[in-house]
């Protein structure tokens, strides 16, 4: 079979032409490179399709499989929509940045060896990093910074366990690993980084909200997604991903409770849903890995719907706090709607999207008589319906009214947002065509009564709770400390306050070598100087007086 | 629902007019979400919630385990905000 070129070539090679491009060529390419890209991932076949010797091992650029495939067509069906939403409104630097993220993201999907896998990785972070910098927001640039240091650390921690596993097993080969060498741990702590996993969560949460009304729509699909294709592919069944997994879905519920910012609340909500996903890789059975993948799948669409909704509002408002907001479903009507629709999925409601995927993973838990893990994920879908479902909605669309009267969503907005919105409403009352992509095979109907029942009670329930402890909800002008307070505060205290010291140690010695220079200097002066004792001319008396005293010694000491 | 009545930052001009925050149809919301959460415990007479490890059949469970997990983070929050949070600058001084 000749060899394919890596469909992710044709986003992130075209994102070259886009920055240089203006007008409608660019809008074309934007809007068309998706759907040539979506129509190669079609192409791949199973199995390895391209392979070169190189240094001595075997770089294998495209490698099909049905999970690959799945994760390469939400990639490119992503990058369609987060076109459309923004090809009017965003600039030709972002359109450019946000293209080569998405195929890179698309890379990654169909690296075969690890290597490959590490180039397009890195890709990833530096498009990603290029998007966060084109926000417009004062705290834009350091945010930026932030993240691309996380990242490129993240992607150290990777290349030094890809190179170590190289080393020791002579194999660069994606396959399942065990974190049991230092070099896997590497592996796994490197994907981590990119899945937001404690303790360096923040810097999803940090990151995202600071980038442009249409930049955080990329930002929300491929990193952490990404990270959760190649855990699978990596470390199926890798028993602590169960425990992080667990922590991200509370961390995630948690923090976005007390925030006040409307897409960092979204982006607390990424962690806690990747949260799901990485727990599920962690079960590691069939059903769970086909949880994972369609969680991922749904989650995509459902997210970026949220992050478009946001968007279109900071497009309108330019305001971005819950404080500042509210009462805007009189005049953006589409717009809330659609944010509902996505606010409805993410909670996992009966007929969207969330519901046909996230009760796969629950499934796998019963299925596995993890009681704990299966229960824990029950009070997530509770929570995550309190603080995403309800909370995002109710804060920026109703809650008061703020006054604020702006113009509904822009045509290319309201398209892309409606072609998601219908993707999430099909995909809840239609899941068997994503079954059929999923890796293995789905014995699973989410529609029995007794299921449909309980999740209704769990979730409006969950929703009588928040209204009636609303004024427990209310948004104060915060934010919330995080780990990463220990090197964004902790360590540049450390950091001044050794330079500090070290400035007075300096002094100090300055001063103390000044002080001994002085005396030395004064001593000399005293001894040698003008009237120093051994610089005088001495009267001839004295000296015979000396003269005589050593003598009579000399006398003394013949005598005895 | 306090904050219904629209902020001293108001300035629309049919406001609070809209339908939909009229103190009538939020009481008719109540009474309409009031009879949806009935009818969810109600309708497990008729039908069965399989249960996995027991417990989570038993009747109104779902809902009792969702108003309580709901009730149980928000507190958890509130004590996690009391000890972590600051005033959003906090950063930029």
């Amino acid at each position: 079979m000749p060899d394919l070129l890596p469909p992710g070539l044709w986003l992130a090679g075209g994102a070259l032409l886009i920055g240089v491009l203006r007008g409608p060529a660019r809008a074309a390419l934007v809007l068309a490179l998706p759907l040539v890209t979506l129509w190669a991932v079609w192409q791949v076949p199973d199995g390895i399709v391209a392979s070169r010797e190189f240094l001595g091992f075997v770089i294998e650029p495209v490698e099909g499989s049905p999970v690959r495939r799945l994760f390469a067509v939400i990639f490119s069906l992503m990058a369609f929509a987060g076109g459309l939403f923004a090809f009017r409104q965003a600039g030709g630097r972002e359109l450019a940045a946000a293209s080569l993220y998405a195929g890179s993201a698309v890379g990654v999907c169909f690296s075969g060896d690890l290597v490959s896998l590490f180039v397009w990785w890195e890709l990833m972070a530096i498009g990603s990093m290029l998007v966060v910098w084109c926000g417009d927001r004062q705290a834009t640039r350091a945010a930026g910074l932030r993240y691309a240091i996380m990242h490129l650390t993240g992607g150290a921690l990777l290349m030094a366990g890809i190179a170590a596993h190289a080393t020791a097993t002579g194999s660069i080969d994606v396959a399942a690993l065990t974190a049991t060498t230092p070099a896997n741990w590497m592996i796994l702590a490197g994907l981590l980084v990119n899945v937001a996993a404690p303790p360096v969560s923040a810097w999803l949460a940090d990151a995202y909200p600071e980038s442009s009304a249409t930049g955080a729509v990329f930002l929300s699909a491929y990193t952490t997604k990404a990270a959760v294709l190649a855990l699978i592919l990596l470390f199926p069944g890798e028993p602590v991903l169960m425990a992080i997994g667990t922590w991200m879905i509370f961390y995630g519920i948690l923090y976005a409770l007390l925030e006040n910012d409307a897409r960092r609340i979204l982006a607390y909500s990424i962690v806690n849903q990747v949260g799901f996903m990485v727990c599920a890789i962690g079960i590691g059975t069939q059903v769970a890995l086909n949880g994972a993948a369609a969680h991922a799948f749904a989650h995509i669409i459902y997210k970026a719907l949220l992050f478009m909704s946001a968007g279109v509002v900071v497009y309108r408002t330019g305001l971005h706090r819950c404080t500042e907001l509210g009462g805007l479903f009189r005049t953006m009507p589409l717009t809330a709607v659609c944010g509902i629709v996505g606010a409805l999925s993410i909670s996992g409601f009966p007929l969207t999207s969330g519901f046909t995927t996230k009760t796969l993973i629950s499934e796998a838990a019963k299925g596995d008589g993890l009681m704990l893990l299966y229960f824990l994920l029950a009070a997530a879908s509770a929570g995550v319906f309190l603080h995403a479902g309800i909370k995002f909605p109710w804060f920026v669309f109703f809650q008061k009214d703020s006054g604020l009267r702006p113009r509904d969503a822009p045509w290319n907005m309201a398209a892309a947002m409606l072609l998601f919105s219908f993707l999430c409403l099909l995909i809840g009352v239609y899941p068997q065509p994503l079954y059929a992509l999923l890796p293995y095979p789905v014995d699973f109907d989410a529609y029995t009564a007794g299921n449909v029942l309980f999740y209704l009670q769990l979730l409006l329930f969950s929703g009588l709770a928040f209204f009636l402890l609303l004024p427990l909800m209310k948004r104060t002008q915060t934010l919330t400390l995080d780990f990463d307070w220990l090197w964004r505060v902790a360590l540049y205290r450390l950091g001044a306050g050794a330079l500090a010291t070290m400035d007075l140690a300096a002094e100090r010695v300055v001063q103390m070598s000044r002080f001994a220079g002085a005396r030395l200097a004064s001593g000399l002066r005293r001894h040698f100087g003008e009237d120093g004792g051994f610089a005088r001319s001495w009267p001839i008396g004295t000296t015979a007086l000396w003269l005589a005293v050593l003598l009579s010694f000399y006398v003394l000491i013949h005598y005895l | 629902m306090a904050d219904r009545r629209g902020s001293p930052l108001s300035r629309g001009s049919q406001g609070d007019d809209h339908w939909l925050v009229r103190p009538r149809t939020i009481r008719r919301l109540w009474i309409a979400f009031a009879l949806v959460l009935a009818f969810t415990v109600l309708a497990q007479a008729g039908v069965a919630i399989k249960a996995y490890f027991g417990i989570d059949g038993w009747p109104g469970f779902a809902a009792a385990f969702g108003f309580l997990c709901c009730l149980l983070l928000v507190l958890v929050a509130q004590l996690l905000g009391r000890l972590l949070k600051r005033p959003d600058d906090y950063y930029d001084a």
